[in-house]
């Protein structure tokens, strides 16, 4: 257990929307209402595959006031871990799964005169709900949204329709595309720019806002804090005198705690040092993630953070 | 349990009292018999009962009269209550989260009535009954943080999250232990600790913003704090510091145990939904040395940490002038004897003084 609470929710509309994205609808299993969140804020689902837990993260794109339900979108990859595909082949109306609360690593920055969206894509899916926010606050915003094709540009009709004004469509495959250059310049000062898309998209922007001067605060986007498996391994626990086999999808901490092995943590986030172990023997590599170890700490092999590392290799024993 | 509120003064006569009930469950911030700073944080996810752990957002006898107290601050200096433009969906956020945990956690004092964004928020002991539209400031008497922090035990600083920091954009301090409000208003996580002598150097603010921005909706988390203040005193800022600390050479060997109070603030941190920022409740518990002293644990411990605390801390926290006197007086409470790990008082187990 990590973390707040997780919630658990049904799963009650499953509307494709064209060849490669899906929407999905939940509703709490219990009843009552969900919590509220921010425009840009992500759930991340849980799927159970078998043996398997696979986590991935979706930004809400729903109106966030509204607790009745979450809605998101889920582009089928047919090269990725395999999470997008399983939602597509496997979740049905009916289904009973499990959410996180809502996280936001995307959030709006509520002193901006002006926002000015740029969406890639299945990256237009926070802006939905940011929209929503803004409409609400009489906030002022733009948005640039570029896509494959037609066929592929999800929820286009609705924001086109709803706001004719401040919506930009592109089609790549009508060589429309974005002039970013005059797009950044003509803007009031004041103005933030979120951009959410393809990694080259992400980049394209912020090099180009910092390229123009824009300062870095007011420059925003969505780097998905994917969960963070790694190759399953084994430890052996010195003190309770156990060996354990930590999961693809699970962290060394969960591990130890599921062997009935009762080990001290906070923040499971690698931040506030209360899982600090000692390394008592290894032959490998440490996959260090923590925030608390200093950097001569992580080459020296001597501790391991538990709740956010992993290791790669034959042997490790801890003092746990 | 019901309470029963206490009708006492933070200043001029000081009639603050602390019942045994008060005095049981005051928040001993010291787990050991020694004190530095650390990145002490845990989940606030409830406690012992009756514990001031239990309930999110704890009420006590002392709820009316401090109530009272920081209204007449608020009379005499406004700028004790602040929000920037941009905070106000966080007061929003903040008077839902007060009147939403209020109302559950304590049902017979506190009710809130929803119907969509019609609001009725009947506060008993205040005796408040207000209708008003949620989100619409034009129909509360005040912004809305400055509304429910009217109603709520503590200090509140609303942080704004950006830029991989958080910022005091909003707040109501009235109950500081010397720090102002005025002053901090804007400022980021490192500026407004500058002050504050060791922690920089052991990397504990770098460690505690990680941690704080990692706040998860229904994840709060909790710390204490504490520092030494001459009579219940609520209102120790630098705005009134000519007027409290003069207080502090007015301490004697004979009024030592009445007069010196330990302050304890209990710091939580929660994140607000709507707007993604971050609260900072701050509350402040004071007790006397001699209610203190009723636990044999505690006499021992206090006396061992304020023995052995760094002068820096003691220097910053304003008692060094006063270290001795509070030693002689502390001593008569240790006898030597061991004490048991955590803050609990444990009145069943520990022996009783040697002496
Ligand atoms: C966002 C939440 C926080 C706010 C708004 C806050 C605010 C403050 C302020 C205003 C002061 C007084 C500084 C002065 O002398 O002017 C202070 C002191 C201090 N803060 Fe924080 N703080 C926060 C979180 C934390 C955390 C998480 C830690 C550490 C784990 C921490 C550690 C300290 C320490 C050690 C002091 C010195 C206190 C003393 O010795 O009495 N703070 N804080
Ligand atoms: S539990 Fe906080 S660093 Fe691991």
């Amino acid at each position: 257990m990590s973390g707040a609470e997780k919630i658990a929710v049904r799963v009650t509309e499953v509307s494709p929307l064209n060849e490669l994205v899906t929407r999905f609808k939940f509703e709490p299993v219990a009843g009552g209402l969900l919590p509220t969140f921010s425009g840009g804020a992500h759930t991340v689902v849980e799927m159970r595959d078998g043996d398997i837990t696979r986590m991935n993260p979706y930004s809400l794109m729903s109106d966030p006031f509204d607790q009745t339900a979450y809605t998101i979108s889920v582009r089928r990859d047919d090269e990725g871990r395999g999470g997008s595909l399983f939602m597509h082949k496997n979740i049905s109306v009916g289904d009973e799964i499990t959410i996180s609360n809502p996280v936001n690593l995307f959030s709006l920055d509520l002193r901006a005169k002006k926002h000015l969206m740029i969406a890639g894509g299945i990256g237009i899916t926070p802006f939905l709900a940011q929209i929503k926010q803004l409409d609400r606050a009489h906030g002022n915003w733009e948005l640039h949204y570029s896509c494959r094709s037609e066929a592929l540009g999800s929820y286009v009709d609705y924001l086109t329709n709803t706001h004719p004004n401040d919506v930009e469509v592109y089609y790549d495959d009508q060589k429309q595309a974005i002039d970013l250059e005059n797009l950044l310049d003509g803007q009031p000062l004041g103005t933030h720019i979120y951009v959410c898309g393809p990694k080259g998209m992400i980049d394209w922007v912020r090099g180009k806002a910092t390229e123009l001067g824009w300062p870095r605060e007011a420059i925003h986007y969505e780097e998905f804090l994917a969960p963070q498996p790694g190759k399953p391994f084994e430890v052996k626990l010195a003190v309770s005198n156990k060996v354990i086999q930590v999961g693809e999808r699970e962290s060394l901490l969960e591990a130890i705690e599921r062997a009935g092995v009762d080990a001290p943590y906070l923040c499971r986030g690698g931040a506030c040092g209360m899982c600090e172990t000692s390394v008592i023997d290894y032959s490998g590599n440490f996959i260090h993630r923590d925030h608390w170890l200093e950097e001569d700490e992580h080459a020296s092999g001597k501790k391991i953070m538990p709740c956010v590392s992993r290791f790669e290799g034959k042997t490790l024993v801890l003092d746990r | 349990m019901t309470i029963q509120f206490n009708d006492e003064t933070f200043r001029d006569d000081y009639s603050f009292r602390n019942s045994e009930r008060a005095i049981k469950r005051f928040p001993f911030p010291f787990d050991k018999d020694s004190y530095m700073y650390a990145v002490n944080m845990e989940q606030h996810r409830g406690g012992p009962s009756d514990s001031i752990y239990e309930k999110r957002f704890d009420v006590d006898e002392h709820y009316v009269s401090e109530m009272r107290d920081r209204a007449m601050v608020l009379a005499d200096d406004p700028l004790r209550c602040q929000s920037l433009p941009h905070m106000t969906l966080a007061g929003w956020d903040l008077l839902e989260l007060i009147m939403v945990s209020k109302s559950e956690d304590y049902p017979d004092l506190f009710q809130l009535h929803r119907d969509g964004d019609q609001w009725h928020w009947i506060n008993k002991p205040l005796g408040i009954d207000d209708k008003f539209t949620f989100m619409d400031e034009t129909t509360l008497p005040y912004g809305p943080m400055e509304y429910i922090t009217r109603q709520t035990q503590g200090d509140f600083c609303v942080l704004d999250q950006r830029d991989d920091n958080l910022w005091m954009d909003a707040g109501m301090i009235t109950t500081q232990a010397d720090w102002s409000l005025d002053f901090d208003i804007g400022m980021n996580f490192f500026e407004w600790h500058a002050p504050v002598p060791l922690a920089h150097e052991k990397g504990i603010f770098v460690r505690a913003l990680k941690f704080l921005l990692n706040i998860q909706q229904g994840a709060p988390a909790r710390r204490l704090n504490w520092t030494m203040t001459v009579n219940p005193l609520l209102d120790t800022s630098p705005e009134n510091y000519h007027k409290w600390g003069i207080q502090k050479t007015e301490l004697t060997p004979e009024n030592i145990g009445s007069k010196q109070h330990l302050r304890v603030e209990l710091q939580t941190f929660f994140r607000l939904p709507r707007s993604n920022g971050l609260v900072f409740p701050i509350r402040c518990y004071l007790c006397s040395f001699q209610d203190l002293m009723t636990s044999p644990k505690w006499g021992r411990r206090l006396h061992r940490v304020i023995r052995d605390l760094p002068e820096e801390l003691a220097t910053y926290k304003g008692f060094i002038d006063n270290r001795p006197m509070m030693l002689d007086y502390l001593s008569k409470f240790d006898d030597g004897l061991p004490t048991s790990n955590g803050i609990w008082p444990e009145f069943d187990t520990e022996p009783p003084l040697q002496k």
